[in-house]
């Protein structure tokens, strides 16, 4: 089996080029193995502060240097969706479960108690969030603070924290943004019982409050 | 601005200029942001999601975000034109939508360099697009806009998670940084799957032109960063500036090399080809007209045709898109009068040129 390989790649991931792959009449490179005389079917090249190291190794010889190929990343979406559907399994069968159980089964039962849970700011339930994978607010953040962590982990290569731009504004100032929520929050219960009087001062109030920075 | 005047050109990002622009078509950058105070867009009722409009029209028409921008109110535009800013890369399909009902919109820069879509999956997702390899300069513009925004709006935003996302997937610093790249040679080599693979090892995401789920036709690739948090802004970019898109230009223009070295027959053989169809043919569908411009930009990059301009391949890339065609020929058409419509579209923009 020819395997073929063309140039080089980056510091931090190497293009291997061992299944193969490629189809028969592409060869741009043909090599023996660096260590034997067989047919090299494991190629790299990786650029380590600007030096290029070069490998082409046999089966073998790749094998006993730990090169395999990686399995594919599944993309972000399905990692979501497969995770949500981890977390949550089937509500009707943990229903049953004994609360008692530990290790990995009693986190999936509280998982379970936790789908029953909404955010007490918009009422999203953790059921209806795997469903969709849309939070409905700010406030589900802190609500599902805890199951949101392993999964932010998972999707954004082991970051759980924010680094970078930070708003100059009150924007920052969470204690704010929740005094906001709540002033929108009897905006609106004013508007459906049609008090437009205490409607239109809330208005003015929330304006007001927009417009005082920091 | 108008949205009539779209169609006499191609947008941004096609314009074919920029540094690396034989393969890297365009450079965008996405930032997506909530207004705190209210819930995201897909638990917000209609009276909350008008208000989100309000406040963003007010901060960016009436208070002059920029000196000239077009605000498009998506529930009263019609379908073609909704398509049309899909094609052109200004909306997003799911913001081009079907229900009528969802107040939305989005505001255009006059020279289509930048469109921020109101009342999508977040409150604002706004993007700057550059032809070329630009990133750094994307990125100053769409900060800057994001800080006139943000001197005004309050973000929804925490010190542990950043910028609040309705998707957790974009959460922090809500980044995209996409650039779209021409890969004909990798992919006529047979080496495109390591590129795939190997961006994937990398936790990035490889699409193709219409983004999330699309093939990518005509040898154009969409590659862009997945992950938002725990990285700032500066990191991803430069991830992308000095490693992953050099990375690939330079394998791109290795195989190209190869292709003109070791099968130049073989290589004319395939752009004469695309040539000849697209001179001739009575009867095209897109995607066949992609991936023969796709060769034919190819055969103008690398020198073996010379009687064609890469401004008339760019051209046609947008304007033989179904939108685009019929909004030019100023009528509406089924597929079958489409076919014809955009072969004689492409006969006569290429006859010119003698083989
Ligand atoms: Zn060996
Ligand atoms: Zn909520």
């Amino acid at each position: 089996m020819d395997s073929y390989c063309v140039g080089s790649w980056s510091g931090r991931l190497t293009i291997q080029c061992g299944d193969g792959g490629a189809e028969k009449g592409t060869a741009l490179v043909k090599r023996k193995c660096d260590k034997c005389d067989k047919a090299a079917t494991h190629h790299s090249v990786e650029i380590i502060n600007g030096e290029k190291i070069e490998k082409h190794l046999c089966d073998q010889h790749a094998a006993e240097e730990g090169i395999s190929i990686k399995t594919v990343q599944a993309p972000i979406n399905e990692l979501l969706s497969n995770f949500v559907k981890l977390q949550g399994g089937q509500p009707e069968e943990v229903d049953q479960g004994d609360e008692s159980v530990t290790g990995p089964t009693a986190d999936a039962s509280e998982m379970e108690v936790k789908a029953g849970f909404a955010c007490p700011e918009c009422g999203l339930t953790f059921a209806q969030f795997r469903e969709k994978s849309l939070l409905g607010c700010p406030e589900c953040y802190k609500a599902f603070e805890r199951q949101l962590c392993s999964l932010l982990e998972r999707a954004h290569e082991g970051g759980v924290h924010h680094i970078g731009k930070v708003p100059v504004r009150a924007g920052a100032d969470e204690n704010r943004q929740s005094q906001l929520m709540r002033m929108r929050k009897r905006l609106d219960e004013a508007v459906n019982s049609e008090d437009y009087e205490l409607a239109a001062r809330l208005r003015d109030d929330i304006r007001t409050f927009e417009e005082s920075a920091e | 601005m108008n949205i009539n005047k779209m169609t006499d050109h191609a947008g941004e990002w096609l314009r074919g200029s920029g540094p690396h622009h034989d393969i890297v078509i365009s450079s965008r950058i996405r930032l997506a942001r909530n207004i705190a105070g209210f819930p995201f867009v897909n638990r917000a009722n209609v009276r909350q999601q008008h208000e989100v409009l309000a406040l963003c029209h007010e901060h960016i028409v009436e208070q002059k975000l920029d000196d000239d921008v077009l605000w498009i109110d998506l529930r009263d535009s019609p379908q073609l034109d909704r398509e049309l800013l899909v094609e052109r890369h200004l909306i997003s399909k799911q913001h081009a939508g079907s229900n009528n009902e969802l107040p939305r919109a989005v505001a255009v820069g006059v020279d289509e360099t930048f469109a921020i879509m109101i009342n999508e999956e977040d409150h604002l997702r706004m993007q700057v697009l550059r032809s070329g390899l630009q990133l750094t300069e994307a990125f100053s513009h769409i900060n800057h806009l994001d800080d006139v925004l943000e001197s005004k709006l309050n973000y929804a935003y925490s010190q542990r998670f950043g910028y609040l996302t309705a998707c957790p997937t974009n959460v922090g610093t809500g980044i995209r940084v996409s650039v779209m790249l021409h890969l004909p040679a990798l992919k006529l080599t047979g080496e495109i799957e390591k590129v795939r693979r190997a961006a994937r090892d990398m936790h990035l995401a490889v699409r193709g032109l219409f983004g999330e789920g699309s093939e990518a036709i005509g040898d154009l690739y969409q590659i862009s960063n997945q992950s938002t948090l725990g990285k700032s802004e500066m990191e991803i970019l430069a991830d992308f500036e000095t490693t992953v898109v050099p990375q690939i230009i330079a394998y791109e223009k290795q195989a190209r090399q190869a292709l003109l070295q070791q099968r130049p027959e073989q290589l004319d053989d395939k752009i004469y080809r695309a040539l000849a169809i697209l001179k001739h043919a009575r009867m095209m569908g897109t995607e066949e007209v992609l991936q023969l411009l796709s060769h034919l930009r190819l055969g103008v990059n690398l020198g073996r045709i010379n009687k064609i301009d890469m401004k008339t391949v760019n051209d046609l890339f947008l304007l033989t898109q179904p939108a685009h065609l019929q909004r030019i020929t100023g009528r509406s058409m089924d597929p079958v009068e489409r076919r014809a419509e955009r072969a004689a579209m492409i006969r006569a923009r290429l006859k010119g040129c003698e083989l």
